[in-house]
C-alpha cells in the first residue's frame, strides 16, 4: 500500500475518533436549555466528521484515479537523503522549546543557531559564533526594545 | 466630491503626514518580511505610537502605511523562503517560490511589485468612487450568503487542485476544519475537543500552524535533499526587467483581479486571504491549456493574480470600515480600536462629519502605493540577497524565525512544540504528495464558517435557511458542482480513452 493511502488510514482513524466525540461524548454536558437551540456545539463537528469519512475513503479505496507522477522529494528513497541531520535539528528545535524558559533567551538562541550550523556541516568557529551571538542581540533587542514584547535574557538563576 | 480630494490631498501632502507614509511602509515592509510577524501583530504593535501622535488622520495614514507595507513584506518572504507570515500572501508563495528557485528571484519581486502597486492603486481609485454605495450592496450579505460563499471558496480550491488530487484537497480542507473547531468557540461558551489540555484551550495559533505548514517542511527538504539548494545558491539576481511579453501577459490579469479582489475585499470576512485564492484560482480557470501547466511551477500570471488581488482586497476592506464602522477583517478591526481610541467613530456620518479624514486616508493610500514601488524596485536585489546566504547559517536562522513567530505571538513555549510535530506530520503528508495550503485555508476559514453557519441556523431556526435564501442556495449548489465536475470530467475523459482503444 502507498503512503498516501497509509495516511488515508491514519485520517480515517482521526475522523473517527473526532466523529464518535462529536456523536456520542460531547453533548452530555450540553446545559438542558441549550438543548433547545437548533444548533449545538456539536452540529458542525458532527457534519465535518461525516464529510471527512468519505473523503478519506475514496482516498483509502482509490476510488480517485489519479496518473503516477513525479513528485519532489520521494519517500521511498529516504534512507540516501540526510536523514540524520534533519532529525538531529528536529531534536534541536525541542531542545530549543524546553530551554527557552529556564535558560533565558541569549543563551538558547546563540547555542541553537550555532548547534543548527554544526549539525549542516559548518566547522568555521570564527564565522559561526559571531554571527550567531550578533544575530541574537539584535533580535533580542528588536523584539524586546522595539517592539516591547517580554523575553527573558538570562537564565533564571541569574535574575533574567 | 472633487472638493473632497482637494481636502483629502491638502491633508495627505503636509510634511508630518508624508513623512507617517513613507516610515510606515517601510516598517510595514521590513517586519513583514520576517515570517510569523503579518499585518495583524505589527498593526497591533504600532498601535501605541499611532495613537499616542494624537492626530487621527495622520495616525490612519501611518497605519496604513503599515498595513500596505507589512503585505508587500509578508509576499517577499513567500516568494523568495516559501515561508508566508500572512494568511493573504500564501497563494503568492505557490508560484513565486518555485519562479525563485528558478534563479527568477528578482523578476518574481518586481512583478510582486508592481502587481501590488496597480492592485493597490486601482483598489483605491474604486474605493473613492463606490465607498457610498458599496455600503448598501455588502448590507444585503446575511450570514447565510456569507456561509455559502465560504463554502463556495472552500470548494473552489479542492476543485482546482489537479486530476486526481480532488479528494486530497478536500480531505485536506476537511482537516482544516476540524482543526479550527478545536478550543473555544465564539459562540458556544464551551471548550472543544481540548482533551482537557489547557493550551488548546484558545486552539491552535494560525501563525505556528502556517509556520509547520510551509516553512518547516521546507527548511527539512532542504536539509535532506541538499543538490537544490546548491543550485539555489548560484542563482544570481539578474533579469529584474519583465520582458514586454510579459508585460502584455499579466495586464489583463492585473486588470481583472484588481475589479475582483476589490469586491472580495468589501464583503465583510472574506479579505485578502479568500481574494488572493480565489484569484489564483480564477486565473488558472481562464488560462489556456498550456499556461495552466504552468501554474505551480512558475508561472507569471500565478504570481501576478494573488498579488493583485490581496492588495485590491485590502483596499476594499476599508470601505466597510470607513462606511459602515464594521470591521471586516482582523487587521480593519484592529484599525477600528485605534480610530476609537482617538476619538473617532467610523460609520456612515463619517464623511459628512470629518471628510478630511476619510479623504486624507484614500488620498494616502495612493501615495503609499507609490512610496512602496519607488523604495522597493530599487530595493530588490538587495532583499533578494536573502537567497546568497550560505545554505549552513540560512537553515538555522529559518528555523529559529519559525519558532520565533510562533513563540512571539503566543508568548508559549508549547506552542513550539505543537510547532515541531505540526512540522513533522506536515512534512510525512509532503511526501505522500497531499497538498498543505488547503489545510490552512480552512483552518482560517473554519472559525467564520462555522459562526455564519450557526447564525444562520439560530435564525431560521434549523437549515431551512438554506433553500428560504435563493443566493445560498444557488452558491451552494456551484459549490456542489465544483467538487463534483473535474472527477466528471476525468472520467468521462478515461470512459473516452478506453472507448478509443477497444474501437482499434
Amino acid at each position: 500500500m502507498a503512503l498516501d493511502r497509509w495516511i488515508a488510514l491514519i485520517l480515517v482513524g482521526i475522523c473517527l475518533a473526532y466523529g464518535y466525540a462529536a456523536w456520542f461524548t460531547m453533548d452530555g454536558a450540553l446545559a438542558p436549555f441549550m438543548k433547545r437551540n437548533p444548533i449545538w456545539p456539536s452540529t458542525f463537528p458532527k457534519v465535518l466528521s461525516v464529510i471527512g469519512l468519505l473523503t478519506s475513503l475514496v482516498i483509502l479505496l482509490g476510488l480517485e484515479k489519479a496518473e503516477p507522477k513525479e513528485a519532489d522529494i520521494d519517500y521511498r528513497r529516504l534512507g540516501q537523503y540526510k536523514l540524520d541531520q534533519a532529525v538531529m535539528l528536529l531534536v534541536l528545535m525541542v531542545a530549543y522549546a524546553l530551554c527557552l524558559r529556564p535558560l533565558g533567551f541569549i543563551f538558547s538562541t546563540g547555542a541553537f543557531l550555532i548547534l543548527g550550523s554544526f549539525i549542516l556541516g559548518e566547522r568555521k568557529w570564527v564565522v559561526m559564533a559571531p554571527v550567531s551571538l550578533i544575530a541574537t542581540f539584535v533580535v533580542w533587542y528588536l523584539v524586546q526594545q522595539v517592539l516591547g514584547i517580554y523575553l527573558r535574557p538570562l537564565p533564571g538563576f541569574l535574575g533574567g | 466630491m472633487l472638493e473632497g480630494l482637494l481636502i483629502g490631498l491638502q491633508t495627505a501632502l503636509s510634511f508630518q503626514n508624508l513623512l507617517m507614509v513613507i516610515g510606515g511602509c517601510l516598517i510595514g515592509t521590513f517586519i513583514g518580511m520576517l515570517p510569523g510577524l503579518g499585518p495583524m501583530s505589527i498593526i497591533a504593535i504600532m498601535i501605541p505610537v499611532a495613537i499616542s501622535m494624537g492626530n487621527p488622520s495622520a495616525a490612519l495614514i501611518l497605519l496604513a502605511g503599515v498595513y500596505y507595507g507589512a503585505i508587500f513584506g509578508g509576499s517577499t518572504s513567500s516568494i523568495l523562503l516559501n515561508a508566508p507570515g500572512v494568511a493573504g500572501t500564501v497563494a503568492s508563495s505557490f508560484d513565486g517560490y518555485p519562479m525563485a528557485k528558478q534563479g527568477k528571484a528578482g523578476k518574481a519581486l518586481t512583478i510582486a511589485a508592481i502587481a501590488s502597486f496597480a492592485g493597490g492603486s486601482i483598489g483605491a481609485l474604486l474605493l473613492m468612487i463606490f465607498a457610498p454605495a458599496l455600503s448598501s450592496v455588502a448590507l444585503l450579505f446575511h450570514s447565510a450568503e456569507y456561509f455559502a460563499l465560504m463554502v463556495v471558496g472552500l470548494s473552489a480550491i479542492a476543485a482546482f487542485a489537479g486530476t486526481g488530487q480532488v479528494a486530497k484537497a478536500l480531505v485536506m480542507t476537511i482537516l482544516g476544519l476540524i482543526m479550527a473547531t478545536v478550543g473555544e468557540g465564539a459562540l458556544f461558551n464551551m471548550p472543544r475537543f481540548t482533551m482537557g489540555i489547557m493550551d488548546l484551550q484558545s486552539g491552535f495559533g494560525f501563525i505556528t500552524l502556517a509556520m509547520a505548514m510551509f516553512a518547516l517542511p521546507e527548511a527539512l527538504f532542504l536539509v535532506l535533499k541538499p543538490k537544490t539548494a546548491q543550485a539555489e545558491q548560484d542563482s544570481e539576481i539578474k533579469d529584474l526587467r519583465i520582458s514586454r511579453a510579459e508585460a502584455k501577459a499579466i495586464a489583463p490579469v492585473i486588470g481583472r483581479q484588481s475589479l475582483q479582489g476589490f469586491f472580495i475585499g468589501v464583503l465583510p470576512g472574506a479579505g485578502a486571504t479568500i481574494a488572493s485564492f480565489l484569484g489564483y484560482a480564477v486565473e488558472r480557470n481562464i488560462a489556456t491549456k498550456a499556461e495552466q501547466e504552468e501554474f505551480g511551477k512558475g508561472s507569471i500570471k500565478g504570481l501576478a493574480a494573488p498579488e493583485t488581488a490581496n492588495n485590491a482586497a485590502c483596499t476594499g476592506s476599508f470601505v466597510p470600515l470607513l462606511t459602515l464602522g464594521i470591521p471586516g477583517s482582523g487587521t480593519t478591526a484592529i484599525l477600528l480600536g485605534a480610530l476609537i481610541a482617538l476619538n473617532v467613530t467610523p460609520g456612515p456620518r463619517l464623511m459628512i462629519d470629518e471628510p478630511q479624514i476619510f479623504w486624507a486616508v484614500i488620498m494616502s493610500m495612493f501615495i503609499g502605493n507609490l512610496v512602496l514601488l519607488v523604495l522597493n524596485l530599487p530595493l530588490i536585489p538587495y532583499i533578494a540577497k536573502v537567497l546568497s546566504i550560505p545554505r549552513n547559517y540560512l537553515i538555522p536562522f529559518i528555523l529559529f524565525f519559525t519558532l520565533m513567530g510562533a513563540y512571539i505571538g503566543q508568548n508559549n513555549a508549547t506552542e513550539l512544540l505543537l510547532l515541531v510535530g505540526f512540522g513533522i506530520c506536515a512534512t510525512a503528508l509532503r511526501f505522500a504528495d497531499y497538498p498543505l495550503a488547503p489545510l490552512l485555508i480552512g483552518f482560517i476559514l473554519g472559525g467564520m464558517l462555522e459562526d455564519n453557519f450557526s447564525r444562520s441556523m439560530q435564525l431560521y431556526d434549523g437549515i431551512g435557511f438554506i433553500w428560504e435564501r435563493p443566493m445560498t442556495l444557488g452558491l451552494l449548489v456551484i459549490a456542489g458542482l465544483l467538487v463534483v465536475l473535474p472527477s466528471y470530467r476525468a472520467h468521462r475523459a478515461r470512459a473516452r480513452a478506453q472507448g478509443v482503444a477497444d474501437g482499434d
